[in-house]
């Protein structure tokens, strides 16, 4: 198939059918409604399950469940929404259930605004239910890498049985652009037999599948969490993955930008160069696992004299990068969060401020 | 002669951990019947509450999960819609569906998701250590209304069943006891029915079982099965409150 022409949000409810996944639950919220009301017409036709749920907390349990029974399961929100969904978010990871969470960020705290954001890094990186859990989280930067890291999230979230989350700032829901969907990321779903709770005839067996979170006694508690552990070890091992721009030259100053910020750096980095001055720049393409040696050995290079952390955020992946450097060279935050993107021009002003 | 009592299939032989006289142990063994009777143990899926039940997976022999506090309903709702042909209940505590997890329970129940759930009501917060529940007695004393509960400060206990059956989608829906045999028998027909309508794909199903739990209510077991009949039975009325037939 070759290239249409699509919106963020409905590129990425069809990426996900594309991928293997027939089953939806959500609740509406700006800026991602558009995926609801595409899958509500596309999942009956291409014979899917569409439930709109009753609040952001039902539909992260309607997720976990149907998980939970073996089912291809995903859903998108947006900020304040995927607030609600940590608790489920929480459990689901506990419980070793594989899911992926799409949120289109937007403004916050609180109502925040509808415009885009990127300030909701610490809750999908750091754990934002209670407890000892990570998601692996990649942050597109495109239309086309949205559908692609959509259709990767599946059989990365069963490969782990984890949640995986798909972290968009509000334009890639909102703009439209040229996508193809790559034959080559469809999957089948995994086998869930051995633990899965399908039905014991379903799987013929004897052994009944048991789904929980709860273990009262702290040794076995301690283990699930060491199981947990080594998972998120692994993923930071074998999943990380991140972008380079400029990196062969002599750059003075390394930025680190993700998502639609980093499309801005890169024009930026463009017009810089044209001044004479040499910028390089690292894109994760997830944030958890954080690219923590590259950005580590990029900020090594001789003439690099600054690192800076540009996002849509008060300064929340400043603090992976600053973990990252040890403290080898400066680190410095720049950004926006009210809702419109920082303008080349003033990435290249701050820039300037660096040196 | 063979044996004419026995322990039924889907009811493992763990040795539970209620106190002497609760009622959950009779409602655990009253469904492990009837999904021994209906055949349906290979494709069923419990949601285990968060309360006192949260253990019950370990009686049951069957594939189970076990849901955060409230939201079993949500979960139930994930399974049935991606997986129809498995059978499905929900077992919860009043503190669990009527209060915590309201919200879930009137919308399942008003999508008319094709599952069942058995809700014990037994007046208070068992697990946590006898909080008022929204289904305490007016005037029962709880350690959370160590006076009473005063109606005019939080109302009047949640009659469940009836606020369901207000709304038109849900199909079955009922209230027993289990305080004494005769009860018994009539809690497990309406078990049985509610999961015969589940696995005809006719509607949601809901069975109160109001319930006791002595240790709370600072009662002997046969104290406790007074106190209900005396005081809760009068105020949460058993019977059926509706059928498919009389909601087609
Ligand atoms: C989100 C959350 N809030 C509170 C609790 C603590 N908690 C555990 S059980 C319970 C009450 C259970 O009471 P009920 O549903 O009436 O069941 P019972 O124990 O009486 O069978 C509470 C409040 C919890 N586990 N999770
Ligand atoms: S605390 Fe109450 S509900 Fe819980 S097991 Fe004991 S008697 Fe039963």
């Amino acid at each position: 198939m070759g290239k249409v022409l699509m919106k963020g949000n409905e590129a990425i409810g069809e990426a996900a059918i594309r991928a293997g996944c027939l089953n939806y639950f959500a609740y509406p919220i700006t800026p991602q409604s558009e995926v609801a009301e595409y899958l509500s017409r596309r999942l009956p036709e291409a014979g899917g399950v569409f439930l709109q749920g009753e609040s952001e907390v039902a539909v992260s349990y309607m997720i976990f469940g149907a998980a939970a029974a073996g089912a291809r399961i995903f859903t998108t929100s947006s900020s304040p929404g995927i607030s609600l969904m940590c608790e489920g978010i929480s459990y689901i990871a506990a419980a070793q259930c594989p899911a992926v969470f799409v949120n289109i960020m937007r403004g916050g705290p609180g109502l925040g605004g509808i415009l885009p954001s990127q300030a909701d890094y610490f809750q999908a990186t750091k754990g934002g239910g209670h407890g000892d859990y990570r998601m692996l989280v990649m942050a597109p930067a495109s239309v086309q890498e949205a559908v692609e890291m959509v259709m990767t999230a599946f059989p990365l979230a069963e490969k782990y049985r984890n949640p995986v989350m798909i972290l968009g700032d509000g334009l890639i829901g909102q703009m439209m652009e040229p996508v193809e969907f790559p034959d080559d990321l469809r999957s089948e779903p995994s086998n869930k037999d051995d633990w899965a709770t399908n039905g014991m005839d379903t799987r013929r067996s004897d052994k009944r599948n048991l789904v929980k979170s709860l273990f009262l006694d702290p040794d076995q508690l301690n283990r699930n969490n060491l199981a947990l552990k080594a998972k998120y070890d692994r993923m930071n091992r074998e999943e990380v993955r991140y972008e380079t721009y400029h990196m062969d030259l002599d750059y003075r100053v390394l930025i680190v930008s993700y998502g639609t910020m980093s499309r801005v750096c890169r024009t930026a980095i463009d017009n810089l160069a044209e001044e004479g001055i040499d910028v390089g720049m690292i894109r994760p393409q997830t944030l958890f696992p954080f690219p923590v040696q590259q950005v580590h050995d990029a900020a090594q290079k001789q003439s690099c004299v600054h690192v800076a952390s540009i996002e849509m955020s008060m300064g929340q992946m400043v603090e992976d990068v600053q973990r990252a450097l040890q403290g080898v060279k400066p680190v410095s935050w720049y950004g926006k969060c009210g809702g419109d993107v920082p303008t080349p021009e003033e990435i290249m002003e701050f820039v300037r401020t660096l040196l | 002669m063979g044996k004419t009592f026995q322990r039924p299939e889907a009811l493992s032989d763990a040795v539970t951990h209620y106190c002497p006289g609760c009622t959950h142990g009779i409602i655990h063994r009253l469904i492990a019947e009837v999904i021994d009777e209906l055949g349906i143990r290979g494709r069923t899926v419990g949601v285990a509450p968060v309360g006192c039940a949260v253990l019950a997976y370990n009686y049951f022999t069957f594939d189970f999960q076990e849901a955060a506090h409230g939201r079993a309903p949500a979960m139930a709702t994930g399974i049935k819609r991606v997986r129809p042909d498995l059978m499905v209940f929900t077992y919860q505590g009043d503190g669990d569906l009527a209060s915590i997890g309201m919200g879930e329970i009137v919308h399942a129940a008003n999508r008319g998701e094709k599952f069942t759930t058995i809700f014990v009501n037994n007046a208070v917060y068992g697990m946590t250590g006898g909080q008022m529940a929204p289904t305490t007695m007016p005037n029962q004393r709880t350690t959370t209304s160590p006076f009473g509960r005063r109606v005019d400060e939080v109302g009047m206990p949640i009659k469940v069943a009836e606020l369901l059956a207000a709304l038109q989608t849900p199909g079955y829906i009922v209230r027993q006891t289990v305080i004494s045999p005769k009860y018994i028998k009539r809690a497990k027909r309406a078990i049985k029915q509610a999961f015969t309508y589940q696995k005809e794909g006719r509607c949601y199903s809901f069975v109160e079982v109001v319930s006791t739990c002595p240790t709370n209510w600072g009662m002997t077991p046969m104290e406790a099965i007074q106190w209900t009949q005396d005081t809760m039975l009068p105020y949460y009325e058993l019977g059926e409150l509706k059928t498919p037939e009389t909601t087609d």
